[in-house]
């Protein structure tokens, strides 16, 4: 079943264009992996899927997204709302200078979700766990968040991220900055995660779209080349681009 | 003829540099060299300039001191004092130079010509010595030329001094200065009690002097008690800060976050313009202006209200900082990392949630130390409060009414005529070390504080 159902999305920085009619249908409860060389436009695409191009002043975005038949790119949209329900999780982990308790306390302060204290210690300690980081840091939950490792942080924004309980995580290179420990339990975090949301996640790791996504798109030079089940990208793909760049001709 | 001899040594160094380098050129035909050709240059003219200077500045340091025990030499057997002694030089000395309009005696006279004939020998054998050691040094300098020494090591070792000796300089200044301060103060304290000063409540300094005599100790008591002038200085900076930190502050948040790129380009200057108006232009705006103003709401509304009040000297003040807050505040808030504002965003924060939760918090022991500076600078100010707040050290907490700083009594002191060794005289050198004291704390505080908040980010 469809989530999120991109139409014709074309992306222009200033008068320099990024994306080019990047159609894409994202399946609900399933990992998708965006994939191709830096600076193809991949992470471009998923900022659209949050509307955090909104914070960059030359970025313009046409075209249409929908998710669950609401149009993404309009004016009227409620970007607040949406972000509620699409979550991200960025490059290097960026945990905010307060307490790990805080940290995870952010986005259901700012939305108003939990009516108590009890409660908000329960949405803390939900997210924390999902997140694989409770027994880690159950004692020391007013510790200041960039105090913990790369990878302890980088849960601490994935427990943040899914604290409002969205239904969509945007994943933008998120173990591009961690050790291949970290990067393992962030990917059996992903396969967790995937019976509850609707994962994309933007990777340079051709192995790590292989082993946690369901579906893997190709970008190249801000165009989607190439989109289907992963097993199919990585074994036999359909483009000769694909081809390449998978078994690392070019990239 | 010093000038001469200076301009000489420099000219001379810039040759032996050029010279330095064409030579080094002859020797890469025959062998490898130790460093870059101009180094060859720089190596030579070090040689040429630096030891001839050297002597050049210790001849000049000692020369008069010299002259002057051979001059006074002769008048060893008068029993005079020291001071009597300093007064015959002077008349030596403007003698010699024919500007002497006293009486002329055979002595004196007799002092004079040796002084003129002392200077001679002293300028002469200054020249020959200096051309001795230029011709010493460059040639000990060719030679490890020639030999292709190394070069590139000497002139590390000697830039390195000449830095150091740079940054001595600066040291030695400060220490200086502190210490002028310290030692009149003492002298301050030897005639007034340091508890008088600290915690008397009366400023009245004028009135301790008496003609021919010493004045009285009991006046002294209650003339010095610097009380008034502290709190005077703190609630005129109170007032000040009451005006920048609230404008300054916003006015950064938006620039940082909230303005465009067009609006920041042309505001960010205009509002440093405002640092760059000389403080003695809001002087007499606040005296000429905002003084008047402030006189005429208060009447209007019933209230007694003095032309020089502490609140147009603290409202004045206040504008005169809001750049050196609005600009650092706005510095520390761009520096915060942008992932952070990401990160909010990305969680459905709305700007203001942004910078009231993630950014602000983030900034502030940024935005603290640019505060504490901004506390300092009015601590210091002078110029402002001297034209609007008026001179008369009240103790009072009426912000309607005048009052006066620790600068602005500096200035009244210091200003016209005054004694040295006067106690009152002495007194600005007391509240000197005294603000300095303040600000300096105020300081440590800032930088500790900015330091703590860098180590945060990297």
């Amino acid at each position: 079943m469809s989530k999120i159902k991109a139409e014709n999305v074309n992306v222009y920085y200033g008068s320099k264009q990024a994306l080019f009619d990047v159609s894409i249908d994202i399946a609900e409860k399933e990992v998708t992996a965006l994939i191709g060389p830096s600076g193809c436009g991949k992470s471009t695409f998923l900022r659209c899927l949050n509307r955090m191009n909104d914070v960059i002043e030359i970025c313009r975005v046409e075209g249409s997204i929908k998710m669950d038949n609401l149009e993404l790119n309009s004016r009227k949209l409620d970007v607040v709302r949406l972000r509620e329900n699409v979550g991200m999780v960025f490059q290097k982990p960026n945990p905010f200078p307060k307490t790990i308790y805080e940290n995870v306390a952010y986005g259901p302060t700012i939305h108003g979700i939990a009516q108590s204290k009890e409660e908000m210690d329960q949405i803390v300690e939900t997210s924390l766990k999902k997140a694989a980081l409770w027994n880690e840091v159950k004692d020391r939950l007013d510790e200041i968040g960039t105090g913990l490792s790369g990878g302890q942080q980088q849960r601490l924004c994935i427990a943040r991220a899914i604290s409002v309980s969205p239904e969509v995580i945007l994943m933008d290179e998120p173990c591009s900055a961690l050790d291949p420990i970290a990067t393992a339990q962030i990917e059996e975090l992903i396969d967790d995660l995937k019976k509850e949301v609707t994962i994309v996640i933007v990777t340079h790791s051709m192995s790590q779209a292989a082993r946690v996504s369901q579906k893997t798109g190709f970008f190249h030079l801000g165009k989607l080349i190439e989109f289907g089940p992963t097993d199919k990208i990585f074994k036999n793909p359909d483009n000769q681009q694909t081809q390449d760049y998978i078994t690392g001709r070019f990239g | 003829m010093n000038l001469i001899l200076v301009t000489f040594i420099i000219l001379l160094a810039f040759t032996s540099y050029y010279f330095g380098r064409k030579k080094a050129l002859v020797i890469q035909s025959s062998q490898r060299l130790t460093a870059l050709p101009k180094f060859y240059g720089y190596y030579l003219a070090a040689w040429c300039a630096a030891p001839a200077l050297i002597i050049f500045a210790l001849w000049s340091v000692f020369e008069p001191s010299i002259v002057k025990t051979f001059i006074l030499q002769d008048y060893t057997d008068q029993n005079l004092t020291k001071n009597e002694l300093q007064l015959i030089y002077t008349k030596v000395k403007a003698l010699a130079a024919g500007t002497y309009t006293g009486n002329i005696t055979n002595f004196l006279d007799e002092s004079a010509n040796k002084y003129i004939q002392l200077k001679g020998i002293a300028n002469s054998a200054k020249v020959a010595i200096i051309l001795a050691i230029l011709i010493l040094s460059l040639s000990f300098a060719y030679r490890s030329v020639q030999k292709n020494d190394r070069m590139r090591e000497p002139v590390e070792i000697f830039l390195k001094w000449v830095l150091f000796v740079a940054s001595l300089g600066a040291v030695l200044v400060t220490i200086g200065i502190v210490f002028s301060l310290l030692f009149e103060a003492i002298r301050f304290f030897q005639a007034v009690k340091i508890f008088d000063f600290i915690f008397g409540t009366h400023w009245y300094p004028a009135k301790t002097f008496v003609r021919d005599g010493q004045p009285d100790p009991e006046l002294m008591k209650d003339a010095f008690g610097a009380v008034p002038l502290f709190a005077g200085t703190f609630f005129i900076a109170f007032i000040a800060m009451c005006v920048a930190i609230p404008i300054g502050l916003l006015s950064g948040i938006y620039l940082s976050e909230y303005a465009g790129r067009g609006v920041r380009k042309y505001a960010k200057p205009i509002i440093e313009i405002l640092a760059g108006i000389p403080t003695v232009v809001y002087g007499f705006f606040a005296a000429l202006t905002v003084g008047p103003f402030v006189k005429e709401i208060g009447n209007a509304m019933g209230l007694e209200v003095s032309a020089e009040s502490a609140l147009a000297a603290g409202a004045v003040m206040g504008v005169m900082i809001i750049p050196f807050i609005s600009s650092l505040s706005d510095d520390v808030i761009t520096a915060v990392p942008q992932n952070l504002r990401d990160g909010s965003y990305a969680m459905g924060a709305t700007k203001s949630e942004t910078v009231k939760k993630v950014i602000f918090p983030a900034a502030l022991p940024g935005i603290v130390g640019s505060i504490l500076l901004a506390v300092s600078r009015a601590v210091g100010e002078t110029m402002i409060v001297v034209m609007a707040s008026g001179l008369a050290a009240n103790l009072t907490m009426n912000p309607l009414e005048s009052t006066s700083t620790i600068t602005a009594q500096i200035v009244v002191i210091l200003i016209g005529d005054q004694q040295f060794g006067d106690p009152k005289t002495q007194s600005a050198f007391a509240l000197g070390i005294s603000l300095f004291i303040v600000t300096l704390f105020l300081n440590v505080i800032a930088l500790s504080v900015v330091k703590k908040y860098r180590e945060k980010y990297e």
